[in-house]
């Protein structure tokens, strides 16, 4: 990736630690076309080493979802994503065990780090989904569960007394599974899709995909996006939060061209022209997990940590977040929700 | 078989009868009359049973497909599809129907979706049934099923719920025979690691599969237990030709590496084939001899009585028989 948006999402990761609205601070400029020289150096632009020094000092929080049907990969993907044993698959949970009657939520935190950044993952999965009978309605816990994040965060907010970090439990990335049919999306996708994309942001993947040929792919690609389209859903990056013609651009590449992510995900490790890949071996070939022509892994990888990771979180708190509060309060004739409780805390205090 | 007809005919030894002849008279019969047989294929939308199907049988059953959205699939219902080919090979004459039942499962509630496919095999014994209890009984046209796939995700982890329910309630209906298609989405421990989870799902919910019987005399013993550990097939299927080696071969070409359908080492293909035409016969006689007759029973026992003579207006059934003998 260029120059450009990686710039664009450091000065971003400066609201971290105070949230804030969208628009980026203001970077002091040299005034173009004066020949004006400032006199002498003075050092504003440390500020961005400034930011970028506390962030790692302070760590930040990503809350990832995963959806989907039980054995598309959820738990390897992630696992494969953050290079971690992160996922359900490896705290204790057996694979041979039963798929649960209803869909449950379980989220399961760790902390890793990279280049003297913290980061505080957690992974949330929903075993059960999809795979009962009776599927009706199967996304209500799941949407429960989001909403109550966002009222945990609500309530923190509304403290007379508040933390000075609101620790952030809210789902910044759902990554929703489709199943590599080769035909279309399944009724039950189209209503999670339908009934999520408006609470969270929901990037759709098509998982094992070492299933199909190029050709397949691409095909398989386009209904699904003709679909979603025609559907009226808006998954992540959702068009009308782009900021500017810059994002407008990258964005409109990535939801005409890429998405949704064709993606295989392993965590063994073989040896393919002397390096050692992430791959899947089998008795026709070795798929190599970050090979760009095997699979876009990569690019998944890319777009949720390296590029939009920062973005994701803004979107969720300034506008999912937002959403939900408006509604809150709306719902309590504008008042603050937690009014009463916040004057026993003041009394507490005293 | 021939030759074997001549000498019989010329025997002159002492004692011999000769009919040890006849099952090559039976088997000529056969072979003019030509078989019949009806494969059922229930799986999911996208399992690749079609393509399965075609790779199977060398045809191309399905030219003009339309694969529905998922907006109308949220409106359909399980529907049944029959198609009959002519298949002969070397002078024996195969009338195959594959019944397909596309919208099983796709539902997001699945709970009826096996009602209509019951309904069709309960019709198919019902008027096997009306047929056999008539007058003119030298053509009946047998179309039961006599074997169903069952198509498993290789995506998932063993048997889903639906696949459960359903197995269990038509285990005494029909031959079931577990498939997993698509079967190169698995490397070769997670193949095992699936077969080996299906099975014991199935003996843990006693689920009757169909059984392959002993080997007989003249079989090959160790191939059929091989063919036996292989259940439920792992198997590709491709509409594909490509070239391998200088060799046009069925296949699926990835960036990776080509998958040869016909190849003992990518895949069960060649077994499941094998399986299904050696044992056509059987799979024939085990509807008749069980399944059917376990309807026949059922139902007569409901009403007491064959399906004919309920109708009680005795001139009509008259009329009805006269007809029939005509």
């Amino acid at each position: 990736s260029c120059a450009g948006p990686v710039e664009s999402k450091t000065e971003a990761a400066m609201s971290e630690l105070v949230p804030e609205s969208r628009q980026k601070p203001v970077v002091p400029m040299k005034p173009m076309g004066i020949n004006a020289n400032l006199l002498g150096y003075i050092g504003i632009d440390t500020i961005i080493e400034q930011m970028r020094k506390k962030t790692m000092k302070t760590g930040f929080d990503f809350n990832i979802m995963v959806v989907g049907q039980s054995g598309l990969g959820k738990s390897t993907l992630v696992n494969t994503l953050f290079k971690s044993q992160v996922s359900r698959k490896s705290s204790g949970w057996n694979r041979e065990e039963k798929i649960p009657k209803t869909v449950e939520i379980k989220a399961i935190g760790h902390v890793i780090e990279e280049g003297g950044v913290k980061m505080k993952l957690t992974v949330i999965d929903t075993p059960g989904f999809g795979d009962q009978i009776n599927n009706e309605n199967c996304w209500e816990p799941i949407e429960k569960y989001i909403n109550e994040q966002y009222e945990k965060f609500l309530k923190e907010e509304v403290n007379i007394a508040r933390k000075k970090r609101i620790p952030d439990t809210r789902v910044h990335c759902c990554l929703y599974f489709i199943s590599p049919t080769g035909h279309s999306l399944r009724p039950l996708d189209l209503e999670f899709m339908k009934h999520l994309s408006k609470v969270v942001n929901i990037i759709p993947v098509i998982a094992k995909a070492d299933t199909m040929t190029l050709e397949e792919k691409t095909e398989f690609k386009q209904r699904v996006r003709k679909e979603l389209e025609v559907n009226g859903i808006e998954f992540y990056p959702q068009k009308e939060f782009d900021e500017d013609l810059e994002d407008k651009t990258e964005n409109d590449k990535i939801r005409q061209e890429s998405m949704p992510f064709a993606v295989v995900g392993s965590d063994k490790e073989y040896q393919v022209n002397g390096k050692r890949v992430l791959g899947r071996k089998t008795p026709w070939g070795i798929i190599e997990v970050e090979n760009l022509t095997h699979c876009e892994f990569a690019l998944l990888r890319d777009f949720v940590i390296r590029t939009h990771l920062q973005d994701l979180k803004e979107v969720t708190h300034n506008i999912h977040y937002e959403t939900y509060r408006a509604k809150r309060l709306n719902d309590n004739g504008g008042l603050p929700p937690m009014a009463v409780e916040t004057e026993e805390n003041h009394e507490s205090n005293l | 078989y021939t030759q074997l007809l001549f000498s019989c005919q010329f025997s002159d030894s002492a004692g011999y009868v000769g009919f040890a002849n006849l099952p090559n008279q039976v088997h000529r019969k056969s072979v003019k009359k030509g078989f019949e047989f009806t494969l059922m294929v229930v799986g999911e939308s996208g399992l690749g049973k079609s393509t399965l199907i075609n790779s199977l049988f060398l045809t191309d059953l399905y030219p003009e497909r339309y694969i529905p959205g998922a907006a109308e699939k949220i409106e359909r219902t399980v529907q049944i599809e029959a198609s009959t080919v002519e298949i002969e090979e070397r002078g024996v004459k195969l009338r195959l129907t594959v019944v397909d039942t596309p919208g099983y499962g796709d539902a997001i509630n699945s709970q009826d979706c096996f009602k209509t496919i019951i309904q069709y095999i309960d019709n198919q014994f019902e008027r096997y049934l009306h047929d056999e209890s008539g007058l003119n009984r030298r053509h009946i046209i047998d179309n039961r099923v006599h074997c169903c796939f069952y198509f498993i995700s290789p995506f998932g982890h063993g048997l889903k719920p639906l696949d459960v329910e359903f197995m269990k309630a038509l285990h005494g209906k029909v031959n079931i025979v577990p498939v997993i298609a698509k079967a190169d989405t698995l490397t070769l421990k997670e193949r095992e690691r699936l077969k080996r989870r299906v099975l014991d799902e199935i003996s843990e919910h006693g689920i009757r599969i169909y059984q392959l019987p002993d080997a007989d005399s003249d079989e090959d013993e160790e191939f059929k237990e091989q063919t036996r550990a292989s259940i439920p097939f792992a198997v590709i299927g491709s509409n594909q030709l490509i070239e391998v080696k200088g060799k046009k071969i069925r296949g699926r070409l990835y960036p990776w590496g080509v998958v040869e359908v016909e190849n003992p080492e990518h895949n069960d293909f060649l077994k499941l084939r094998t399986m299904l035409v050696t044992h056509m016969q059987d799979l024939q006689e085990v509807t008749q001899d069980l399944h059917y007759e376990n309807f026949r029973s059922e139902r007569l026992k409901r009403t007491g009585k064959p399906v004919e003579e309920e109708v009680v207006d005795k001139d009509r059934i008259l009329q009805q028989k006269e007809a029939e003998v005509r």
